[in-house]
């Protein structure tokens, strides 16, 4: 006799526990407007980054194609993972003096881990962090982007 | 074949199973050697190693600002708190006192970071018990602190929001209403957590009186944590050797003395209300003041050894950092919580059957990077 009362009071607590469980459930099931699913790829573009998120290494550029960056190298020491690399050329000017450019700033986004010492460290603040993620290509070679656009020179007035 | 050679098991006989490396209740690339006679588990050898990227050998490559997204990489749930034991261990060793907002802001988003892992170790027990809901309900109040973090910081799960000296940027206008928010709706949702899975006469069936460890144990074994604490083992690092703002909160160090399954499971539930209190008292008294000190372009620490240690989410996290005196460490060493609190694994689990030892790990809560580094 005292087995089956144990035996129904077990019942008894298991489904009152599954009720108990199956009314939170029940509560998201009439109140749709809590649920907080985004449809990704259908909202793309609604979509807004924070500012701060780390995306991508860019290189900033004025209108008239023009940036900061001195072909210094300290991000390319700081990096690291090696994603960086520059590449400079020396150009002489105009009343003779040899002078250090930028040729090529290369960035490996393959090898990258977003760890913002790069911008942080740069002394004329050339780099920033871009708001993209969506880096999934179908060749490898075009994870590594030249960040200087073509044609862009060094803003004046900015010096090493 | 010959049929006549395949011979039967009987009950008496041990057989060896692989459980993982590709197991999905293993949480990672864990690979568990089981002896099992039936379903009872009689031995459980660990296997690491398959995610070994030798990232202490790494270190000394790397001067110590590099290191720390390095550090992100070993227990990536509570990645903030291993970048902030290694910020620790340079500050110390170069007698750099940090301003008080820094002090402030590293604890609140400790313990943002606590919460959110404890969640995600929620969501992931539910799974191992065969409760799908469960992952559901925790990712989406965890998504809450992750877009705090991804204001703040500029990442969701690798922050690397720590540098030596002080923060990466200054926290964001938005986060300390935000955080409040968080706080409010949480201690809303909270109470769910129980009513979905606490109570569940299921979940307290295969939890309760599981995977015994007692106090003498967890201290010669080295446990620490929410495992630890569950066994009575007070080995709080937060109470014990406060570091940062936690001498300016008042909160008490969950003990329970039981020491199975379900009071490791206890331990974490109520470490996020724990860690709501902690939150809510230095939100609103971030004292004004840099985010970070001037520290020299390349920081060299004095030749000698320092040690860090802090309570990451699984539990203590020690760094200890051998110098040259040079640019980059001598040696790096980690003193990773999973990997200690491994090794009991076989002592908890012999005599429970295979779903038990699933239970058991779980209620561990490994991260197996952080074990192999």
């Amino acid at each position: 006799m005292k087995s089956i009362i144990n035996y129904l009071a077990e019942i008894f607590r298991g489904v009152s526990a599954l009720i108990k469980g199956m009314k939170v459930t029940g509560y998201y099931f009439i109140h749709p407007g809590e649920i907080v699913t985004q449809q990704y790829p259908e909202n793309r573009k609604k979509l807004v980054m924070f500012e701060r998120f780390k995306g991508e290494v860019v290189m900033i550029h004025n209108e008239n194609n023009e940036h900061h960056c001195t072909a210094c190298g300290i991000c390319e020491m700081n990096c690291p993972n090696g994603s960086i690399e520059i590449i400079s050329k020396t150009v002489t000017s105009e009343d003779g003096k040899k002078k250090k450019v930028l040729a090529h700033h290369i960035y490996h986004l393959g090898m990258c881990t977003f760890c913002n010492l790069c911008v942080k460290t740069c002394p004329s603040n050339a780099l920033k962090m871009d708001q993209t993620f969506e880096h999934a290509v179908f060749d490898r070679t075009k994870l590594t982007k030249v960040l200087n656009r073509p044609g862009s020179v060094l803003m004046k007035g900015v010096d090493k | 074949m010959d049929a006549e050679k395949i011979q039967p098991l009987t009950e008496e006989q041990e057989f060896s199973i692989n459980m993982g490396p590709q197991h999905p209740s293993t949480h990672g690339v864990l690979r568990l050697m089981l002896k099992l006679q039936g379903e009872m588990v009689r031995e459980v050898k660990p296997q690491l190693g398959y995610i070994h990227r030798g990232i202490e050998k790494m270190c000394e490559k790397l001067t110590y600002p590099q290191t720390i997204h390095l550090t992100d990489r070993l227990d990536y749930l509570s990645a903030h708190i291993l970048n902030e034991s290694v910020c620790l261990a340079v500050e110390n060793a170069l007698e750099v006192e940090v301003p008080d907002r820094v002090k402030y802001v590293r604890t609140i988003i400790d313990e943002l970071n606590r919460i959110a892992s404890h969640q995600l170790w929620w969501c992931a027990f539910g799974m191992d018990l065969g409760a799908l809901t469960t992952f559901f309900y925790g990712l989406r109040d965890r998504e809450k602190i992750l877009d705090i973090f991804e204001e703040t910081c500029g990442a969701r799960l690798l922050l690397s929001y720590n540098v030596p000296g002080g923060l990466m940027f200054d926290i964001h206008p938005n986060f300390q209403k935000r955080t409040k928010d968080f706080i409010k709706y949480f201690r809303k949702k909270l109470p769910e957590y129980d009513a979905l899975l606490t109570g569940n006469p299921i979940m307290q069936e295969r939890t309760k009186g599981i995977g015994y460890f007692s106090k003498e144990d967890a201290i010669n074994f080295g446990l620490s944590g929410p495992p630890g604490r569950a066994s009575g083992f007070s080995c709080d690092v937060r109470v014990h050797q406060p570091y940062s703002a936690y001498p300016f909160a008042k909160f008490k160090e969950i003990l329970y003395t039981e020491g199975d399954t379900f009071h490791r499971y206890k331990v974490r539930i109520d470490e996020m209300w724990e860690s709501m209190n902690i939150i809510e008292q230095l939100i609103d008294n971030i004292p004004e003041g840099d985010f970070a000190v001037k520290m020299k372009p390349v920081i060299k620490l004095p030749e000698g050894e320092y040690y860090q240690r802090v309570e990451a989410a699984r539990g203590e996290f020690g760094v200890y950092i051998v110098s040259d005196g040079n640019k980059n460490p001598y040696r790096m060493k980690f003193r990773s919580p999973n990997f200690c609190n491994l090794a009991p694994l076989h002592k908890m689990s012999v005599g429970y059957k295979i779903a038990d030892l699933v239970a058991i790990s779980g209620s561990l809560d490994f991260v197996v990077p952080d074990m192999d580094r």
